[in-house]
């Protein structure tokens, strides 16, 4: 435990050195300054360029009606579009959607990738297969791996459909929810396996042998050692993967295209821009979403005490 | 590790478990693979292994400008991406780790905050920004967007990778009369190589792997990549679906990750342990 107190006190010093260079400026440390300047400038610019500029636009777009069909028709009409997506049942559903692939598919890869990581970690041989096996499903296109799963519960073609009596799952809401799950899972598993690896290997094995001689079971050090120790990485991995698949869209893209109700907010806000041509609609779901991932990422912060990652960097 | 006797229920038990998860990885890709051998006809049959072998769906797409001109595509475009992010985040990288000054953690909060942004939120401003400067269905057009959205990425593995390399070194040859700018390039960009090597990996398979941007922001083969190449696929007539070159396209676009994989796992294993939560 005590080490997750330290990873929290020095989290919270990382604001100082500047603060007490303060008052005895060197030459020196003025160059350094500048060179950190300097070297991140390039890297600023273009983070600020691609999404701050574009979701100021966003912003300002989403108070205008603003039809590419009907270009002269652009005109300012204050919060109209928030209202009529807020007031669309097309949104609600979308979001919903999207909270429960969110909330099934972080959970289930959860437990899936803490078994993963226990098996990277600790089998006997053959670590490196299956850290190699286990990378594929992470580095392969997700596209590639959707058609696979399309094809795989196709009736009639696909050896999933054959094993469960050739049902058409793609085609009814909560089968096709369920696949899209299912493909999800598939696919980041390895990613939080491995984050959930890297806070494994931070539990120190001398503890482990400890609480075995004082006759705990491997449940008991697992839910009383391991399990406290690897609470910062947890929650880390937790809040990757869970604005990570808020914003889930080519699995469903291609396993559905969004059909019967299994669209996510991200495949709403593609079809109201490339179907409906409706940049006002579409700026105004943008921004609901970004509003909907700070949210997230206010509670992981705030409620749970996640120490956002930028803030183990700077330790040490 | 040492001096740790293994019995042989506990070889079995994790030899199962090995087996296990080396088959749930790679059953969903050996379909593919499978789908990608079969003739017409033996894709309308369930079975895991082809009733009818064929390389046909492969010579189908290779011969095609529909394929290949999007393969040349994500090549060009991911290889570029890639350098010019990881050009960039090694300098913010190596500052962030080294460096003492003002802003650092502006500048890491900006980094999550991008590196967990909803990509959806950027396309409907994008395709409009992009439409107006001319950069829309270009090589640059994808290429920004993921430089902006490799650096985050790149950012954290790097200055991960920077915090290992001994910094005496560094003294050394400032000492020697190196400013901090030469000691950077001369005495630690060599020993960040690997870092940055497994960071590059790491990039280039964000924008290989790159689907949304890659059909918002192009509209002809002149500059869509190969994941949305394959979604615009036709079969031969209207009333057939192209399952056969669909797979074999899939599989081609998987055989560089494999590759990758299978070469540089240890790197890539230690890239993505290190970069997010290693404190």
């Amino acid at each position: 435990m005590s080490e997750a107190v330290g990873t929290v006190a020095a989290s919270e010093t990382i604001e100082e050195p500047p603060g007490r260079r303060k008052p005895q400026l060197s030459e020196g440390a003025r160059a350094e300054r500048r060179l950190g300047w300097m070297l991140c400038a390039p890297a600023v610019i273009v983070m600020v360029a691609v999404t701050a500029f574009p979701v100021g636009y966003a912003i300002y777009l989403s108070l205008e009606r603003y039809n590419l069909e009907l270009p002269k028709a652009v005109k300012f009409i204050g919060f109209s579009n928030y209202a009529a997506v807020l007031g669309s049942p097309y949104w609600w559903q979308a979001l919903k959607v999207t909270v429960i692939i969110t909330v099934f598919s972080v959970a289930i890869t959860l437990v899936l990738g803490m078994i993963l990581a226990m098996v990277m970690h600790r089998t006997l041989f053959g670590r490196g297969t299956v850290r190699t096996a286990a990378l594929i499903p992470y580095g392969i296109v997700t596209v590639a791996a959707a058609y696979g799963w399309q094809y795989a519960w196709t009736p009639g073609q696909g050896y999933l459909a054959a094993a469960f009596n050739n049902n058409a799952a793609l085609t009814s809401e909560v089968k096709a929810i369920a696949v899209i799950i299912l493909a999800e899972i598939w696919k980041t598993t390895p990613f939080m396996g491995l984050l959930l690896l890297a806070g494994l290997s931070l539990v120190s094995e001398d503890l482990q042998k400890a609480a075995k001689v004082d006759g705990a079971t491997a449940w008991q050090r697992f839910t009383k050692i391991t399990l406290p120790l690897m609470k910062p990485a947890i929650l880390v991995a937790l809040l990757f993967r869970t604005l990570d698949s808020f914003r889930i869209f080519d699995n469903i893209f291609i396993l559905t295209a969004g059909a019967n109700g299994t669209g996510s907010v991200s495949v709403l806000g593609y079809h109201n821009l490339f179907n409906a041509l409706n940049l006002g609609i579409g700026s105004a779901i943008s921004i609901l979403i970004f509003i909907c991932v700070a949210i997230i990422a206010f509670l992981f912060i705030k409620g749970f005490g996640t120490a956002a990652p930028g803030t183990d960097i700077a330790k040490r | 590790m040492a001096a740790v006797t293994t019995t042989p229920r506990q070889k079995i038990g994790w030899g199962s478990a090995n087996v296990v998860v080396v088959a749930l990885a790679l059953i969903p890709v050996l379909w593919l693979v499978s789908l990608s051998f079969k003739t017409p006809t033996a894709v309308l049959d369930p079975s895991f292994v082809p009733s009818q072998w064929t390389w046909s769906n492969y010579t189908q797409i290779l011969s095609t400008s529909q394929f290949i001109r999007p393969l040349v595509n994500s090549i060009g475009i991911g290889a570029i991406s890639t350098l010019i992010a990881v050009v960039l985040a090694s300098m913010a990288a190596y500052a962030v780790a080294r460096l003492q000054f003002p802003g650092k953690s502006v500048l890491i909060g900006m980094a999550l905050l991008i590196a967990v942004f909803p990509q959806i939120a950027l396309v409907t401003p994008m395709f409009s920004i992009e439409r107006s400067l001319g950069l829309f269905n270009t090589w640059p057009g994808l290429i920004i967007p993921y430089v902006a959205f490799g650096l985050p990425l790149g950012i954290y593995t790097l200055s991960a990778f920077f915090r290992e390399i001994p910094w005496e070194l560094e003294k050394a040859a400032k000492m020697d009369g190196a400013t901090p700018f030469q000691a950077f390039v001369k005495v630690i960009a060599p020993l960040a190589a690997p870092g940055m090597v497994t960071t590059a990996i790491l990039v280039f398979f964000a924008c290989w792997n790159d689907f949304l941007f890659a059909i918002s922001f192009t509209s002809t083969v002149s500059s869509r990549t190969a994941p949305a190449s394959i979604a615009y696929f036709s079969g031969s007539s209207q009333f057939t679906v192209p399952t056969g070159p669909i797979a074999a396209a899939a599989v081609v676009i998987t055989i560089p990750i494999i590759i990758f994989v299978l070469f540089f796992q240890r790197r890539i294993v230690a890239g993505l342990t290190s970069g997010a939560v290693k404190g």
